[in-house]
């Protein structure tokens, strides 16, 4: 902020290209206000002790305002009126760092009762509570009133092979009137535990975020301190990440497309394709040396080189699996169960995805094309022309039919990347990033734009590192889509979405 | 339909050998006897993720598919700690998960089998432990084997739930 009371922008590299400004109260609402006016997505909302920080996606690029609190009364006012995502975001933000946000629903967000409610993980100086025991505490759920209501709680241990949390559905006979989430559960001290490391060796971390995500999670980091750093990955490991970053997106679709047909009663489908996601992970390990890729993108570049006969053997096996793929697309596309199911349930209507700010997969499956890959497109997307998949019907089929696209056109890059690797180097040596320094990370992942904000202290020590995971954005939205439906198609509703636990509750 | 049939026919039957019991993976040495006598070899799983960053939870779905066909050696997953006779858990132990955990432990009825699985879950992992964190399974809840990797590969974890439930050494 300069003299006159102006935003004033200052770059801070990467891409796409991104600039922070600090601001004060009456500017972080009006900025925000600004962007939503101009179509801008809210990408993350989070704090630290002392300031509260918001990235933006506009048109131009990236967008970090940063508001400096008092810290007798650490208060900035709720965006949640203007993006409703941030609302959990918010709540959140004030578990881990103290910040008030002004807003109704104060209730605790990852914070459950295990921890009394004035420790604050993220405050310099907090000392962690000892022997404070596990406990568990009466949430305070909304109540739906009225004739024949009940509730149904579920979690957080789920019935299937899944991460924890809990549903509240409220019920009429099967019909659900309102489902209420309760997440946390997986909260495991994520970003205090970044302060633990050293930024060179962060990425290690930041892969383990969200398990299924890692490559899209340690690349997001390793950009994020590329950027502070200087330093540009070698094009080869620019290729190779894009390869792992799109068998990663493979191999979560291949599951999931599997997984939809089995919670629709096709058990035939998740043999198939659970039985290709096989495949492609040995393939994978025999390239690779690992089924998933969590220690691959390393800062400078990629921590292996795939050698000429196991990268021809990987392009080998992902043309049987692109013909096989295709054939159930066919089997899919035909079977009137399938479409029974899938056609209407858990609808999203575009214009309700938009008011709510879905993201990603989900997003485009209703109608938002937006993509990464194809509107910031970073090294290697950005000589690949990536078809955009969408749809407009926002129902789980919408989804399924997005997931098919995605699936096939992750292939065709993985090939193209392959059969034509560039020579050279696949690691660059780093430096150590300058003392007090900000960068940022943005990459699509399987699920949606992963963004990582990393903030250095002195001699490479990690001051702040917030990573963020799509499911933030999508999560209250499945709250929408499940409105009406019954009871047993939840599963199906919720798979559809196959949001992060682990990423959310950090 | 066709296309179905045509399929399954051409697929055929994928599924490999079981890969033999890992008797360095057992943490205790007395196993329970009476465990092996009751069930031979057919288990009734319950999976408890608590607090893993659901890296071993792929792998464990793994385990039911065609080729590595869980199903196939008599051992399932189910939906009920109460209809289980072994928790395969996953780590580290998040602080907001330990009540959870213990309950589901004591919601299983004896005599039990608990498999530590991950990294996470043998030594609480990169993520350690912290006001969040209890760190390893064990910290939590008696263990009788541990199945270390990042994440471990469906093979491993096979290897480990037959070591809970083979004969001793």
């Amino acid at each position: 902020m300069n003299d006159r009371g102006d935003i004033e922008w200052s770059p801070a590299g990467g891409t796409p290209a991104a600039w922070r400004a600090g601001v004060n109260a009456d500017q972080w609402l009006a900025l925000a206000t600004t962007f939503r006016n101009d179509g801008a997505r809210l990408l993350a909302l989070w704090a630290s002790d002392d300031r509260a920080c918001a990235a933006y996606l506009t048109g131009g690029g990236l967008r970090v305002a940063e508001s400096r609190v008092d810290l007798g009364t650490p208060e900035v006012p709720s965006l949640g009126d203007l993006f409703p995502a941030a609302a959990r975001m918010e709540r959140a933000a004030f578990d881990l760092s103290g910040i008030r946000v002004q807003r109704e629903d104060a209730r605790p967000w990852l914070r459950h009762a295990s921890w009394p409610s004035d420790f604050h993980p993220l405050r310099s100086g907090a000392a962690s509570p000892e022997g404070f025991a596990a406990a568990s505490d009466a949430y305070a759920f909304v109540r739906v009133a009225g004739d024949g209501v009940h509730e149904i709680p579920v979690g957080p241990v789920h019935a299937g092979i899944i991460e924890p949390g809990h549903f509240r559905f409220s019920v009429v006979g099967e019909k659900v009137l309102r489902l209420e989430e309760r997440l946390g559960y997986v909260h495991k001290g994520i970003e205090r535990r970044f302060r633990d490391f050293n930024a060179l060796d962060a990425h290690r971390l930041a892969a383990r975020v969200s398990g299924d995500s890692a490559v899209a999670f340690s690349w997001a980091y390793c950009r994020a301190l590329e950027s502070l750093a200087g330093c540009e990955a070698p094009a080869r490991a620019a290729w190779l990440r894009g390869v792992a970053l799109e068998l990663e997106r493979l191999a979560n679709h291949l599951g999931d497309l599997g997984a939809l047909g089995n919670d629709a009663g096709f058990a035939f489908a998740l043999a198939q394709f659970s039985r290709l996601k096989e495949e492609l992970l040995r393939a994978t390990a025999s390239a690779f040396g690992q089924r998933y890729l969590m220690d691959f993108v390393v800062p400078g570049g990629v921590a292996q080189d795939v050698s000429v006969e196991p990268g021809r053997n990987l392009v080998a096996r992902l043309a049987t699996i692109d013909a096989e793929v295709r054939g159930m697309r066919r089997i899919y596309d035909d079977h009137p169960g399938l479409h029974d199911r899938f056609s209407g349930a858990g609808r999203v209507e575009p214009a309700l995805a938009a008011q709510l700010g879905l993201t990603g997969l989900a997003g485009r499956a209703s109608g938002q094309r937006f993509d990464l890959r194809v509107d910031h497109p970073f090294a290697p997307y950005d000589q690949a022309q990536v078809r955009l998949a969408s749809d407009e019907r926002g129902d789980v089929f919408a989804r399924v039919a997005v997931r098919f696209e995605e699936a096939l056109e992750s292939i065709r890059l993985c090939c193209a990347w392959l059969d034509a690797l560039p020579s050279g180097p696949i690691h660059e040596l780093l430096r150590l990033p300058p003392d007090d320094a900000c960068g940022y990370g943005l990459i699509e992942g399987w699920r949606g734009p992963v963004f990582v904000a990393l903030e250095t202290g002195p001699g490479g020590a990690i001051r702040r590192c917030h990573p963020h995971d799509p499911s933030w954005q999508n999560w209250p939205v499945l709250e929408h889509a499940i409105i009406g439906n019954i009871v047993p198609d939840f599963p199906l509703m919720n798979k559809s979405f196959n949001l992060s636990y682990s990423g959310h509750d950090l | 339909m066709l296309r179905t049939l045509a399929k399954i026919a051409r697929i055929g039957v994928v599924s490999e050998p079981a890969p033999a019991a890992a008797d360095e993976l057992r943490v205790r040495d007395v196993l329970q006897r009476e465990i092996r006598e009751v069930l031979g070899r057919a288990l009734c799983i319950r999976q408890v993720d608590a607090g893993s960053c659901n890296g071993c939870e792929l792998e464990i779905h793994a385990l039911n598919n065609p080729l590595y066909s869980i199903e196939g050696l008599g051992i399932r997953f189910v939906a009920s700690p109460r209809h289980a006779d072994l928790l395969l858990v996953t780590g580290p132990v998040s602080v907001n998960m330990e009540t959870a955990l213990r309950r589901t432990y004591e919601a299983t009825p004896d005599p039990k089998l608990v498999v530590a699985v991950g990294d996470c879950g043998c030594t609480g992992g990169i993520f350690g432990e912290s006001y969040a964190s209890r760190g390893r399974v064990e910290n939590v809840i008696p263990v009788d084997v541990a199945v270390p990797g990042c994440p471990p590969s469906p093979t491993r974890l096979l290897q480990g739930i037959l070591a809970a439930i083979s004969a001793g050494r």
